[in-house]
Protein backbone atom coordinates (compact mmCIF):
# COMPACT_ATOMS: atom_id res chain seq x y z
CA UNK A 1 0.00 0.00 0.00
CA UNK A 2 1.90 3.31 -1.04
CA UNK A 3 -0.43 5.62 1.11
CA UNK A 4 0.82 3.08 4.19
CA UNK A 5 4.27 2.92 2.95
CA UNK A 6 4.36 7.01 2.58
CA UNK A 7 2.39 7.31 6.15
CA UNK A 8 5.44 5.21 7.96
CA UNK A 9 7.64 7.10 6.30
CA UNK A 10 6.80 10.36 7.63
CA UNK A 11 6.10 8.88 10.61
CA UNK A 12 9.78 7.57 10.66
CA UNK A 13 10.74 11.12 9.39
CA UNK A 14 8.63 12.75 12.04
CA UNK A 15 9.92 10.77 15.39
CA UNK A 16 13.27 11.71 14.04
CA UNK A 17 12.81 15.42 14.16
CA UNK A 18 11.44 15.07 17.45
CA UNK A 19 14.37 13.32 18.48
CA UNK A 20 16.45 15.37 17.09
CA UNK A 21 14.81 18.43 18.57
CA UNK A 22 14.78 16.46 21.96
CA UNK A 23 18.57 15.61 22.26
CA UNK A 24 19.42 19.42 21.11
CA UNK A 25 17.29 20.10 24.32
CA UNK A 26 18.84 18.07 26.43
CA UNK A 27 22.26 19.18 25.47
CA UNK A 28 21.48 22.78 25.69
CA UNK A 29 20.38 22.03 29.41
CA UNK A 30 23.37 19.79 29.35
CA UNK A 31 25.70 22.96 28.74
CA UNK A 32 24.27 24.85 31.36
CA UNK A 33 24.53 22.15 33.93
CA UNK A 34 28.35 21.95 32.78
CA UNK A 35 28.37 25.44 33.57
CA UNK A 36 27.24 26.14 36.50
CA UNK A 37 29.20 23.49 37.82
CA UNK A 38 32.51 24.94 36.58
CA UNK A 39 33.72 26.59 39.59
CA UNK A 40 33.98 23.28 41.26
CA UNK A 41 36.67 22.37 38.80
CA UNK A 42 38.74 25.49 38.93
CA UNK A 43 38.05 25.38 42.80
CA UNK A 44 39.85 21.90 42.17
CA UNK A 45 42.36 22.52 39.71
CA UNK A 46 44.54 19.23 39.89
CA UNK A 47 41.38 18.22 38.31
CA UNK A 48 41.73 20.77 35.68
CA UNK A 49 45.20 20.53 35.01
CA UNK A 50 45.14 16.60 34.86
CA UNK A 51 42.24 16.96 31.99
CA UNK A 52 44.85 19.44 30.10
CA UNK A 53 47.51 17.21 30.47
CA UNK A 54 45.57 14.40 28.77
CA UNK A 55 43.54 16.63 26.26
CA UNK A 56 46.30 18.72 25.35
CA UNK A 57 49.92 17.56 26.42
CA UNK A 58 48.90 14.08 25.00
CA UNK A 59 47.73 15.87 22.03
CA UNK A 60 51.10 17.61 21.47
CA UNK A 61 52.71 15.28 19.15
CA UNK A 62 49.70 14.73 16.23
CA UNK A 63 49.29 18.47 16.76
CA UNK A 64 53.21 19.53 16.06
CA UNK A 65 53.49 17.25 13.38
CA UNK A 66 50.77 17.78 11.71
CA UNK A 67 51.39 21.71 11.93
CA UNK A 68 54.66 21.49 10.63
CA UNK A 69 53.96 18.92 7.22
CA UNK A 70 50.75 21.01 6.46
CA UNK A 71 53.31 23.82 6.53
CA UNK A 72 55.74 22.33 4.25
CA UNK A 73 53.38 21.43 1.83
CA UNK A 74 51.68 24.76 2.04
CA UNK A 75 54.91 26.16 1.59
CA UNK A 76 55.65 23.95 -1.49
CA UNK A 77 52.20 25.01 -3.25
CA UNK A 78 51.82 28.49 -1.92
CA UNK A 79 55.35 28.60 -4.07
CA UNK A 80 54.77 26.90 -6.80
CA UNK A 81 51.88 29.19 -7.58
CA UNK A 82 53.46 32.59 -6.49
CA UNK A 83 55.90 32.09 -8.19
CA UNK A 84 53.90 32.14 -11.38
CA UNK A 85 52.99 35.42 -10.77
CA UNK A 86 56.98 36.56 -9.77
CA UNK A 87 55.34 36.93 -6.24
CA UNK A 88 57.26 34.17 -4.63
CA UNK A 89 58.63 36.75 -2.08
CA UNK A 90 55.14 36.51 -0.89
CA UNK A 91 55.00 32.82 0.77
CA UNK A 92 55.59 34.33 3.95
CA UNK A 93 52.46 36.38 4.06
CA UNK A 94 50.43 33.52 2.12
CA UNK A 95 51.41 30.64 4.87
CA UNK A 96 51.29 33.00 7.70
CA UNK A 97 47.71 34.28 6.48
CA UNK A 98 46.56 30.99 6.02
CA UNK A 99 47.39 29.64 8.98
CA UNK A 100 46.59 32.11 11.34
CA UNK A 101 43.25 32.91 10.24
CA UNK A 102 42.18 29.45 8.78
CA UNK A 103 44.14 26.27 8.84
CA UNK A 104 45.95 26.71 12.60
CA UNK A 105 41.88 26.52 14.07
CA UNK A 106 40.33 24.17 12.18
CA UNK A 107 42.95 22.09 11.10
CA UNK A 108 44.10 21.64 14.52
CA UNK A 109 40.14 21.47 16.03
CA UNK A 110 39.97 18.30 13.42
CA UNK A 111 43.03 16.55 15.09
CA UNK A 112 42.15 17.82 18.28
CA UNK A 113 38.41 16.32 18.01
CA UNK A 114 40.09 13.27 16.80
CA UNK A 115 42.76 12.77 18.94
CA UNK A 116 41.12 14.60 22.82
CA UNK A 117 37.30 14.52 21.82
CA UNK A 118 37.16 10.47 20.69
CA UNK A 119 39.09 9.79 24.32
CA UNK A 120 37.03 11.62 26.24
CA UNK A 121 33.77 10.29 24.95
CA UNK A 122 35.30 7.03 25.18
CA UNK A 123 36.15 7.26 28.89
CA UNK A 124 33.19 8.98 30.00
CA UNK A 125 30.70 6.43 28.22
CA UNK A 126 33.06 3.24 29.65
CA UNK A 127 32.68 4.91 33.32
CA UNK A 128 28.50 4.85 32.67
CA UNK A 129 28.91 1.72 31.44
CA UNK A 130 31.00 0.16 34.27
CA UNK A 131 28.87 2.33 36.52
CA UNK A 132 31.58 4.31 37.79
CA UNK A 133 29.11 7.23 37.18
CA UNK A 134 26.03 5.57 38.84
CA UNK A 135 28.46 4.83 41.86
CA UNK A 136 29.82 8.41 42.04
CA UNK A 137 25.80 9.32 42.28
CA UNK A 138 25.20 6.72 44.88
CA UNK A 139 28.14 8.28 47.01
CA UNK A 140 27.04 11.49 46.71
CA UNK A 141 29.47 13.01 44.58
CA UNK A 142 27.85 14.82 41.67
CA UNK A 143 29.51 13.45 38.41
CA UNK A 144 28.76 16.47 36.37
CA UNK A 145 30.90 18.06 38.83
CA UNK A 146 33.51 15.92 39.17
CA UNK A 147 33.98 13.98 36.08
CA UNK A 148 32.58 16.40 33.14
CA UNK A 149 33.10 19.92 34.25
CA UNK A 150 37.08 19.54 34.45
CA UNK A 151 37.07 17.44 31.04
CA UNK A 152 34.98 20.43 29.20
CA UNK A 153 37.05 23.00 30.70
CA UNK A 154 40.53 20.93 30.10
CA UNK A 155 39.34 21.06 26.35
CA UNK A 156 38.70 24.24 26.17
CA UNK A 157 41.43 25.54 27.69
CA UNK A 158 44.22 22.95 25.85
CA UNK A 159 42.44 23.78 22.18
CA UNK A 160 43.48 27.19 21.36
CA UNK A 161 47.37 26.45 22.76
CA UNK A 162 47.50 23.46 20.49
CA UNK A 163 46.06 26.00 17.99
CA UNK A 164 48.64 28.28 18.25
CA UNK A 165 51.53 25.94 18.29
CA UNK A 166 49.94 24.62 14.96
CA UNK A 167 50.32 27.65 12.97
CA UNK A 168 53.93 27.89 14.99
CA UNK A 169 54.92 24.84 13.48
CA UNK A 170 53.54 25.48 9.79
CA UNK A 171 55.18 28.43 9.58
CA UNK A 172 58.13 26.75 10.51
CA UNK A 173 57.50 24.29 8.33
CA UNK A 174 57.09 26.91 5.43
CA UNK A 175 60.42 28.45 6.18
CA UNK A 176 62.01 25.55 5.98
CA UNK A 177 60.52 24.76 2.53
CA UNK A 178 61.08 28.40 1.38
CA UNK A 179 64.26 29.52 2.78
CA UNK A 180 66.26 26.15 3.45
CA UNK A 181 64.86 24.18 0.71
CA UNK A 182 64.17 26.74 -2.00
CA UNK A 183 66.40 29.07 -1.24
CA UNK A 184 63.79 31.87 -0.69
CA UNK A 185 65.42 35.52 1.34
CA UNK A 186 64.87 34.87 4.82
CA UNK A 187 64.33 38.30 5.36
CA UNK A 188 62.09 38.90 2.73
CA UNK A 189 59.89 36.28 3.98
CA UNK A 190 60.09 37.11 7.91
CA UNK A 191 59.54 41.33 6.83
CA UNK A 192 56.55 40.56 4.61
CA UNK A 193 55.36 38.25 7.26
CA UNK A 194 55.44 40.83 9.64
CA UNK A 195 54.01 43.47 8.05
CA UNK A 196 50.88 41.86 6.61
CA UNK A 197 49.43 40.02 9.58
CA UNK A 198 48.32 42.35 12.23
CA UNK A 199 47.69 41.03 15.72
CA UNK A 200 44.07 42.51 15.70
CA UNK A 201 42.29 40.88 13.87
CA UNK A 202 44.19 38.13 12.12
CA UNK A 203 46.14 36.60 15.20
CA UNK A 204 42.69 37.75 17.80
CA UNK A 205 40.21 36.21 15.11
CA UNK A 206 41.85 33.16 14.98
CA UNK A 207 42.15 33.09 18.72
CA UNK A 208 38.38 33.76 19.35
CA UNK A 209 37.97 30.54 16.64
CA UNK A 210 40.47 28.60 18.62
CA UNK A 211 38.27 29.13 21.51
CA UNK A 212 34.36 28.84 19.84
CA UNK A 213 36.16 25.02 18.41
CA UNK A 214 37.46 24.73 21.65
CA UNK A 215 34.28 25.07 23.18
CA UNK A 216 32.14 22.96 20.75
CA UNK A 217 34.39 20.12 20.57
CA UNK A 218 34.76 19.72 24.22
CA UNK A 219 30.70 20.15 24.83
CA UNK A 220 30.18 17.46 22.20
CA UNK A 221 32.70 14.95 23.78
CA UNK A 222 31.39 15.85 27.31
CA UNK A 223 27.97 14.76 25.99
CA UNK A 224 28.08 11.91 24.13
CA UNK A 225 30.24 10.35 26.73
CA UNK A 226 27.64 10.64 29.28
CA UNK A 227 24.76 10.52 26.79
CA UNK A 228 26.03 6.99 25.78
CA UNK A 229 24.20 3.77 25.89
CA UNK A 230 25.99 1.86 28.12
CA UNK A 231 26.93 -1.15 26.56
CA UNK A 232 29.60 -1.54 24.06
CA UNK A 233 28.17 -0.79 21.13
CA UNK A 234 26.89 2.58 22.71
CA UNK A 235 30.37 3.79 23.75
CA UNK A 236 31.47 2.68 20.03
CA UNK A 237 28.65 5.43 18.26
CA UNK A 238 28.68 7.91 20.87
CA UNK A 239 32.56 7.92 20.20
CA UNK A 240 32.16 7.84 16.17
CA UNK A 241 29.38 10.50 16.72
CA UNK A 242 31.60 12.83 18.46
CA UNK A 243 33.99 12.69 15.62
CA UNK A 244 32.06 13.07 12.92
CA UNK A 245 29.67 16.29 15.09
CA UNK A 246 32.56 17.54 15.96
CA UNK A 247 34.24 17.87 13.06
CA UNK A 248 31.21 18.85 10.97
CA UNK A 249 30.59 21.89 14.24
CA UNK A 250 34.18 23.20 13.64
CA UNK A 251 33.66 23.52 9.72
CA UNK A 252 30.22 25.13 10.14
CA UNK A 253 30.98 27.09 12.70
CA UNK A 254 34.40 27.94 10.60
CA UNK A 255 32.39 29.52 7.70
CA UNK A 256 29.58 31.69 9.78
CA UNK A 257 32.86 32.28 11.69
CA UNK A 258 34.54 33.94 9.03
CA UNK A 259 31.78 35.40 7.74
CA UNK A 260 31.38 37.47 10.89
CA UNK A 261 35.05 38.44 11.01
CA UNK A 262 35.99 38.60 7.60
CA UNK A 263 33.09 40.36 6.20
CA UNK A 264 33.13 37.75 3.83
CA UNK A 265 30.35 38.20 1.70
CA UNK A 266 31.18 41.25 -0.84
CA UNK A 267 33.12 42.16 2.30
CA UNK B 1 6.22 -18.93 55.12
CA UNK B 2 3.12 -17.09 52.75
CA UNK B 3 2.40 -15.49 49.34
CA UNK B 4 0.49 -13.10 50.61
CA UNK B 5 2.60 -9.49 51.68
CA UNK B 6 2.90 -9.40 55.36
CA UNK B 7 5.85 -7.67 57.25
CA UNK B 8 8.34 -9.76 58.22
CA UNK B 9 8.29 -11.32 61.77
CA UNK B 10 11.95 -9.36 62.62
CA UNK B 11 9.87 -5.75 61.68
CA UNK B 12 8.68 -4.15 64.87
CA UNK B 13 5.46 -2.33 64.98
CA UNK B 14 7.05 1.54 64.84
CA UNK B 15 7.36 2.68 61.44
CA UNK B 16 10.52 4.66 62.23
CA UNK B 17 12.44 1.17 63.23
CA UNK B 18 12.69 0.38 59.59
CA UNK B 19 15.30 1.36 57.34
CA UNK B 20 13.35 0.85 54.47
CA UNK B 21 9.84 0.86 53.74
CA UNK B 22 8.02 0.74 50.23
CA UNK B 23 3.93 0.76 49.93
CA UNK B 24 2.58 0.37 46.63
CA UNK B 25 5.59 0.50 44.69
CA UNK B 26 4.89 0.72 41.04
CA UNK B 27 7.32 1.59 38.32
CA UNK B 28 8.07 0.67 34.83
CA UNK B 29 11.06 1.99 32.34
CA UNK B 30 8.17 2.23 29.36
CA UNK B 31 4.64 3.29 31.42
CA UNK B 32 2.79 0.57 29.45
CA UNK B 33 4.80 -1.96 30.64
CA UNK B 34 5.60 -1.33 33.90
CA UNK B 35 8.51 -3.48 35.91
CA UNK B 36 7.39 -3.65 39.55
CA UNK B 37 3.47 -3.34 40.54
CA UNK B 38 2.62 -2.54 43.85
CA UNK B 39 5.49 -3.64 46.00
CA UNK B 40 4.90 -4.05 49.33
CA UNK B 41 8.04 -4.28 51.24
CA UNK B 42 9.42 -3.57 55.37
CA UNK B 43 13.20 -3.67 55.96
CA UNK B 44 14.01 -3.50 59.64
CA UNK B 45 17.03 -1.52 61.03
CA UNK B 46 20.14 -4.15 61.73
CA UNK B 47 18.44 -7.18 59.24
CA UNK B 48 20.37 -8.32 56.36
CA UNK B 49 17.37 -8.60 53.67
CA UNK B 50 17.51 -10.21 50.61
CA UNK B 51 15.62 -9.47 47.43
CA UNK B 52 15.34 -13.09 45.43
CA UNK B 53 14.09 -13.45 42.10
CA UNK B 54 15.32 -14.46 37.90
CA UNK B 55 17.20 -12.72 35.97
CA UNK B 56 14.99 -9.06 34.35
CA UNK B 57 12.48 -9.76 37.59
CA UNK B 58 13.01 -6.56 38.71
CA UNK B 59 15.21 -6.69 41.58
CA UNK B 60 18.17 -4.22 40.87
CA UNK B 61 15.23 -1.95 39.92
CA UNK B 62 14.04 -1.74 43.73
CA UNK B 63 17.52 -1.17 44.60
CA UNK B 64 17.96 1.79 42.30
CA UNK B 65 14.48 3.22 43.51
CA UNK B 66 15.14 2.96 47.26
CA UNK B 67 18.94 4.94 46.57
CA UNK B 68 16.79 7.41 44.74
CA UNK B 69 18.35 6.88 41.44
CA UNK B 70 14.65 6.52 39.59
CA UNK B 71 11.19 7.74 40.91
CA UNK B 72 8.31 5.51 41.55
CA UNK B 73 5.48 5.98 39.37
CA UNK B 74 3.17 5.29 42.30
CA UNK B 75 3.50 4.20 45.97
CA UNK B 76 5.92 5.13 48.74
CA UNK B 77 9.46 4.26 49.46
CA UNK B 78 10.70 6.19 52.75
CA UNK B 79 14.11 5.32 54.20
CA UNK B 80 15.23 6.30 57.19
CA UNK B 81 11.90 8.31 58.14
CA UNK B 82 12.44 10.49 54.70
CA UNK B 83 10.20 10.32 51.01
CA UNK B 84 12.85 9.49 48.85
CA UNK B 85 10.77 10.21 45.82
CA UNK B 86 10.04 13.61 47.40
CA UNK B 87 13.43 14.76 48.17
CA UNK B 88 15.02 17.43 46.39
CA UNK B 89 18.64 16.53 45.08
CA UNK B 90 20.45 18.08 47.75
CA UNK B 91 18.32 16.22 50.49
CA UNK B 92 19.34 13.48 48.13
CA UNK B 93 22.54 13.71 47.57
CA UNK B 94 22.43 14.01 52.12
CA UNK B 95 20.93 11.09 52.23
CA UNK B 96 23.14 8.89 50.32
CA UNK B 97 25.64 9.93 52.52
CA UNK B 98 23.98 7.50 55.05
CA UNK B 99 23.35 5.01 52.23
CA UNK B 100 26.62 2.44 50.82
CA UNK B 101 26.07 0.33 47.75
CA UNK B 102 27.72 -2.41 46.18
CA UNK B 103 27.57 -2.42 42.65
CA UNK B 104 27.57 -5.94 40.40
CA UNK B 105 30.59 -5.65 39.17
CA UNK B 106 32.39 -3.61 41.79
CA UNK B 107 32.08 -0.41 39.94
CA UNK B 108 35.62 0.61 41.08
CA UNK B 109 37.10 3.59 39.69
CA UNK B 110 39.93 2.22 37.59
CA UNK B 111 41.81 5.21 36.73
CA UNK B 112 42.28 5.27 40.89
CA UNK B 113 44.25 2.79 43.71
CA UNK B 114 42.61 0.71 45.59
CA UNK B 115 43.20 3.36 48.61
CA UNK B 116 42.49 6.58 46.67
CA UNK B 117 39.03 4.47 45.98
CA UNK B 118 38.30 3.97 49.36
CA UNK B 119 39.27 7.42 50.14
CA UNK B 120 37.40 9.10 47.76
CA UNK B 121 34.04 9.31 49.47
CA UNK B 122 35.93 10.59 52.78
CA UNK B 123 37.95 13.12 50.58
CA UNK B 124 34.73 14.50 49.12
CA UNK B 125 32.58 14.84 52.19
CA UNK B 126 34.95 15.55 55.07
CA UNK B 127 37.72 18.01 55.51
CA UNK B 128 39.68 15.44 57.45
CA UNK B 129 43.37 15.50 57.33
CA UNK B 130 45.25 13.08 55.41
CA UNK B 131 47.08 10.85 58.22
CA UNK B 132 43.37 10.14 59.23
CA UNK B 133 42.07 9.44 56.23
CA UNK B 134 44.71 7.32 55.29
CA UNK B 135 44.22 5.67 59.24
CA UNK B 136 40.06 4.69 58.07
CA UNK B 137 41.13 3.85 54.79
CA UNK B 138 43.58 0.85 56.00
CA UNK B 139 40.77 0.00 59.02
CA UNK B 140 38.20 -0.64 55.93
CA UNK B 141 40.69 -2.42 53.97
CA UNK B 142 41.47 -4.42 57.03
CA UNK B 143 38.26 -5.20 57.94
CA UNK B 144 37.21 -6.80 54.46
CA UNK B 145 41.18 -8.50 54.78
CA UNK B 146 42.76 -6.65 51.70
CA UNK B 147 45.15 -3.79 53.75
CA UNK B 148 48.20 -5.08 51.80
CA UNK B 149 46.33 -4.26 48.41
CA UNK B 150 46.12 -0.62 49.39
CA UNK B 151 48.46 0.62 46.14
CA UNK B 152 47.45 -2.07 43.52
CA UNK B 153 44.79 -1.20 40.91
CA UNK B 154 41.19 -2.35 40.70
CA UNK B 155 42.72 -4.16 36.79
CA UNK B 156 45.16 -6.01 39.35
CA UNK B 157 42.94 -7.72 41.27
CA UNK B 158 40.53 -10.89 40.79
CA UNK B 159 36.60 -11.01 40.75
CA UNK B 160 36.41 -11.40 44.66
CA UNK B 161 38.62 -8.77 45.44
CA UNK B 162 37.63 -6.12 43.78
CA UNK B 163 33.92 -6.68 45.00
CA UNK B 164 35.59 -6.96 48.49
CA UNK B 165 37.02 -3.27 47.95
CA UNK B 166 33.99 -2.39 46.76
CA UNK B 167 32.52 -3.80 49.98
CA UNK B 168 35.19 -1.57 51.99
CA UNK B 169 34.48 1.90 50.06
CA UNK B 170 30.41 1.25 51.03
CA UNK B 171 31.25 1.27 54.20
CA UNK B 172 33.75 4.47 53.88
CA UNK B 173 31.73 6.63 55.35
CA UNK B 174 29.49 4.53 58.11
CA UNK B 175 26.20 4.07 56.77
CA UNK B 176 23.21 3.28 58.17
CA UNK B 177 21.77 1.20 55.11
CA UNK B 178 23.99 -0.87 52.65
CA UNK B 179 22.25 -1.92 49.28
CA UNK B 180 24.16 -5.09 47.27
CA UNK B 181 23.67 -5.42 43.59
CA UNK B 182 23.92 -9.59 42.81
CA UNK B 183 27.32 -9.41 45.51
CA UNK B 184 27.25 -13.06 44.47
CA UNK B 185 27.94 -12.90 41.14
CA UNK B 186 30.38 -14.08 39.02
CA UNK B 187 32.41 -15.62 42.49
CA UNK B 188 34.48 -18.45 43.00
CA UNK B 189 32.85 -20.58 46.18
CA UNK B 190 35.36 -19.26 48.19
CA UNK B 191 35.24 -15.75 47.22
CA UNK B 192 31.28 -16.37 47.33
CA UNK B 193 31.92 -17.41 50.96
CA UNK B 194 33.93 -14.36 51.94
CA UNK B 195 31.81 -12.26 50.73
CA UNK B 196 29.04 -13.54 52.10
CA UNK B 197 30.37 -14.17 55.71
CA UNK B 198 31.73 -10.28 55.21
CA UNK B 199 28.17 -9.15 54.68
CA UNK B 200 26.71 -10.70 57.76
CA UNK B 201 29.63 -9.83 59.86
CA UNK B 202 30.18 -5.88 58.77
CA UNK B 203 26.07 -6.01 59.19
CA UNK B 204 26.41 -7.10 62.94
CA UNK B 205 29.53 -5.28 63.58
CA UNK B 206 28.55 -1.48 62.63
CA UNK B 207 24.98 -2.02 63.17
CA UNK B 208 23.94 -1.39 59.86
CA UNK B 209 21.15 -2.41 57.53
CA UNK B 210 21.95 -4.58 54.94
CA UNK B 211 19.11 -4.99 51.33
CA UNK B 212 20.99 -8.23 49.45
CA UNK B 213 19.49 -8.10 45.71
CA UNK B 214 20.55 -11.54 44.73
CA UNK B 215 19.63 -14.88 42.97
CA UNK B 216 22.04 -17.12 44.69
CA UNK B 217 19.44 -19.25 47.04
CA UNK B 218 22.08 -20.99 49.11
CA UNK B 219 24.11 -18.47 50.02
CA UNK B 220 21.38 -16.12 51.03
CA UNK B 221 19.57 -18.32 53.15
CA UNK B 222 23.17 -18.61 54.99
CA UNK B 223 23.49 -15.01 55.84
CA UNK B 224 19.89 -13.09 55.69
CA UNK B 225 17.09 -12.77 58.45
CA UNK B 226 14.53 -12.46 56.34
CA UNK B 227 13.64 -12.92 51.92
CA UNK B 228 11.53 -11.82 50.06
CA UNK B 229 11.06 -13.87 46.77
CA UNK B 230 10.04 -11.35 43.23
CA UNK B 231 8.72 -12.77 39.95
CA UNK B 232 6.95 -11.19 37.32
CA UNK B 233 6.80 -7.73 39.49
CA UNK B 234 5.28 -8.82 42.28
CA UNK B 235 6.41 -9.99 45.65
CA UNK B 236 5.35 -13.67 45.53
CA UNK B 237 6.28 -15.31 48.69
CA UNK B 238 8.49 -14.29 51.76
CA UNK B 239 9.96 -15.71 54.94
CA UNK B 240 12.74 -16.66 56.90
CA UNK B 241 15.45 -19.05 56.09
CA UNK B 242 13.92 -21.31 57.83
CA UNK B 243 10.24 -20.54 56.28
CA UNK B 244 11.92 -20.70 52.87
CA UNK B 245 13.57 -24.05 53.22
CA UNK B 246 10.07 -25.88 54.60
CA UNK B 247 8.15 -24.13 51.98
CA UNK B 248 5.98 -26.06 49.25
CA UNK B 249 5.03 -22.79 47.57
CA UNK B 250 5.57 -24.01 43.82
CA UNK B 251 7.53 -20.78 42.67
CA UNK B 252 9.67 -21.23 45.85
CA UNK B 253 10.73 -25.05 45.80
CA UNK B 254 11.85 -24.23 41.98
CA UNK B 255 13.91 -21.42 42.72
CA UNK B 256 15.01 -23.29 45.64
CA UNK B 257 15.98 -26.72 44.15
CA UNK B 258 16.82 -24.53 40.65
CA UNK B 259 14.51 -26.69 38.24
CA UNK B 260 14.45 -25.22 35.04
CA UNK B 261 10.63 -25.81 34.23
CA UNK B 262 7.50 -24.81 36.77
CA UNK B 263 5.89 -21.16 37.39
CA UNK B 264 8.49 -19.69 35.57
CA UNK B 265 8.59 -21.65 32.40
CA UNK B 266 11.58 -22.98 30.43
CA UNK B 267 10.11 -21.66 27.15
CA UNK B 268 9.40 -17.92 26.17
CA UNK B 269 6.12 -16.83 25.07
CA UNK B 270 6.15 -18.05 21.79
CA UNK B 271 3.88 -19.35 18.95
CA UNK B 272 3.30 -23.05 18.49
CA UNK B 273 6.50 -24.92 17.85
CA UNK B 274 4.61 -27.01 14.66
CA UNK B 275 3.41 -23.91 13.56
CA UNK B 276 6.87 -21.89 13.39
CA UNK B 277 7.95 -24.63 12.07
CA UNK B 278 5.73 -25.00 9.37
CA UNK B 279 4.84 -28.87 10.00
CA UNK B 280 1.54 -29.85 9.08
CA UNK B 281 -0.36 -33.34 9.59
CA UNK B 282 0.12 -35.20 6.23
Amino acid sequence: MPAEAFANGLRRVGAGAINAISRLGFAARFFAVVLVHSPDAFRRTSLTLREIYFAGVLSLVIIMVSGLFVGMVLGLQGYDSLNKYGAGDSLGVFVGLSLVRELGPVVAGLLFASRAGSAITAEIGLMKTTEQLAAMEMMAVDPLARIVAPRFWGGVISMPLLAALFSVMGVFGAYLVGVRLIGLDSGAFWGNMRAAISFWPDVTNGIIKSVVFGVAVSLIAVFEGYDAKPTAEGVSSATTRTVVGASLAILALDFILTVFMFRGIGG
Amino acid sequence: MTAAARPPAAAPACPTENAVELTGVTYGYDRRRPILRGIDMTIPRGKVVAIMGGSGCGKTTILRLIGGQLRPQAGRIIVAGQSVPDLDRESMFEMRRKIGMLFQFGALFTDLTVFENIAFALREHTNLPDELVRDLVLMKLNAVGLRGTAQLRPAELSGGMARRVALARAIALDPMLVLYDEPFAGLDPISLGVVGKLIRELNDALGITSVVVTHDVYESLKIVDYLYFVSDGRIIAQGTPQEVKASSDPFVRQFVDGAPDGPVPFHYPAPAYAEELAVHAR
